[in-house]
């Protein structure tokens, strides 16, 4: 293979690895064309700084290529845009062989660094927006865009090239030697995978980190994986700004809440639950309650609702003490999207124990949905006057959606007498 | 005995409690969106924000607060298993 080191602008060179034979990245992506580690070498009248690294295995490539355009001791800077391994496995070499550099992190990325490097006495300095560190005749600016897509992510701006370093932003997993956007083959569909798998959970990150980047006179966006795109780099930021906005039209309105009932049900007792949870919830005005058998769909078209819903709730019988795969195969997806702080809550007949409610609220909590109402657990059969709870937990979510729920209050013995008799009830 | 009023500002529930007792004592039995790891101080999963009312908490253990910082929490953030209500009123919420 060949390795060269490549230019891109006067003094700025790609000096990354090609790795045309992965075809999963990080146990979550599939690479069907291979992947790139970008790092790049800008050389200032004062220095010559190095923005990234490459994975550990691929180090080899990385310094031959860093060798043809600088040398060790001519290096005074080094920038993590990103801290994970891809990036910066060959920083422990770097900075063995380039002494006199100095790392320009995020204020995030210290604690990713100390865990990479297992150093406490580290010298580095913490970046952020507005922050610049001169190389002489050209300037590094640090962008702070944090959660695309770890806490400490950053992007660096060469002014005088108009060349924009932007870590995993606007990059993609595709392997081409030809490198530019116009000269490789078609990378569309990764790069619109790899927006959806790895920064759509961030999408109000993407929008803010949109605000510092659309404003830049870009020549040349150079991310940290894919294509550098030298062609039209503009028209991928404003693809960006597509991607993050919603991706289903608000036929409800922005004045109704949106709660969205998933169930599934053997002998039809969940769903007789489900249906009254929905009917309750429709009472109150200003919400959109919907009923969705689990058992007839399929888990991504779910996960595009859930992201645009304002609550959740899940109808599960229990068997075998869990709640039933397709309830977890749809939480266990809920990850592609942001659901911190919508509402939650769970249901569900059983036969024997009735474990499936409390674990899916335990879940949803995990995943930073708030569960105010505590969920309802019926054996076997619902009777009319736990169809009449089901439907008064339906209203009490809505309420809880269209913020009438006054603060209830309560002391700890009540509290504690609340946990027992659920206890017992748990166990009868 | 001293009482504190906590609340939970996800659930929208308000617990008086007696003074001394750890917000993981309450947290956990009232269903706030915390979650929980070791329960032992040592894991920061069940970090939470204080809204208002920090000066009414207990004095950060040197565990806690080296817990806290190592995971670079803000000054208004405790761990659930460690932070004790002391009294007044206290309004937290997941962080």
């Amino acid at each position: 293979m060949n390795v060269e080191a490549v230019e891109l602008a006067q003094g700025v060179h790609w000096i990354g690895a090609l790795d045309p034979d992965l075809r999963e990245f990080d146990i979550i992506l599939k690479t069907a064309n291979g992947t790139t580690y970008n790092a790049y070498c800008v050389r200032g009248s004062e220095g010559v700084a190095v923005i990234d690294t490459v994975k550990e295995n691929r180090a080899e490539d990385f310094f031959a290529r860093l060798e043809q355009v600088a040398a060790y001791d001519e290096i005074k800077v080094i920038v993590l845009n990103h801290l994970e391994p891809d990036h910066t496995g060959a920083l422990p070499e770097l900075m063995r062989r380039a002494p006199n550099a100095r790392l320009y992190i995020s204020f995030k990325a210290q604690i990713m660094l100390k865990a990479l490097l297992k150093s406490e006495e580290l010298v580095y300095t913490t970046a952020k927006t507005g922050d610049t560190v001169s190389l002489g005749d050209r300037t590094l600016h640090f962008l702070h865009t944090p959660f695309l897509h770890w806490p400490d992510t950053q992007c660096t701006w060469l002014v005088e090239s108009g060349i924009l370093f932007s870590g995993d932003v606007f990059g993609c997993h595709f392997c081409d030697p030809r490198l530019f956007n116009d000269r490789v083959g078609d990378f569309r569909f990764s790069f619109e995978y790899y927006y959806q798998h790895i920064m759509r959970p961030f999408r109000e990150h993407v929008l803010d980190a949109l605000e510092l980047i659309e404003p830049l006179d870009l020549r040349l966006i150079a991310p940290a994986h894919g294509p550098i795109l030298r062609d039209a780099p503009g028209n991928y930021v404003r693809r960006y700004r597509q991607l993050a906005q919603p991706m289903l039209l608000n036929e409800a309105g922005d004045r109704a809440k949106t709660l969205l009932i998933f169930y599934l049900s053997s002998y039809g007792n969940t769903a007789r639950m489900a249906q009254a949870v929905r009917d309750g919830a429709e009472e109150i005005d200003g919400v959109r309650a919907s009923l969705f058998d689990l058992q007839g769909g399929e888990v991504a078209p779910f996960v595009d609702l859930v992201e645009e819903a304002d609550g959740i709730a899940f109808g599960s019988p229990t068997i075998n003490g869990d709640a039933v795969k397709p309830v977890w195969d749809l939480l266990s997806s809920l990850t592609m999207v942001n659901v911190r702080e919508k509402l939650g809550a769970a249901f569900g007949s059983y036969g024997w124990s009735g474990e499936a409610v409390t674990m899916l609220e335990d879940r949803m909590r995990g995943l930073k949905l708030r569960v105010p109402v505590k969920g309802i657990r019926v054996k076997l059969i619902p009777t009319d006057e736990e169809l009449t709870l089901c439907h008064a937990f339906g209203r009490e979510l809505a309420l809880h959606l269209t913020g009438q729920v006054t603060r209830k209050v309560i002391t700890m013995e009540e509290l504690n007498a609340q946990t027992s008799n659920s206890k017992e009830y748990l166990h009868a | 005995m001293p009482k504190a009023n906590v609340t939970f500002e996800d659930i929208g529930v308000t617990v008086t409690v007696p003074a001394g007792t750890r917000l993981i004592e309450i947290s956990e039995k009232v269903g706030a969106g915390i979650t929980y790891g070791c329960r032992e101080g040592e894991c920061a999963t069940c970090m939470m924000k204080i809204v208002s009312g920090m000066e009414h908490m207990s004095e950060r253990s040197v565990l806690e607060d080296k817990v806290l910082q190592e995971n670079m929490a803000g000054r208004h953030h405790r761990l659930a298993c460690q932070a004790q209500v002391l009294g007044g009123e206290v309004v937290v919420r997941p962080g």
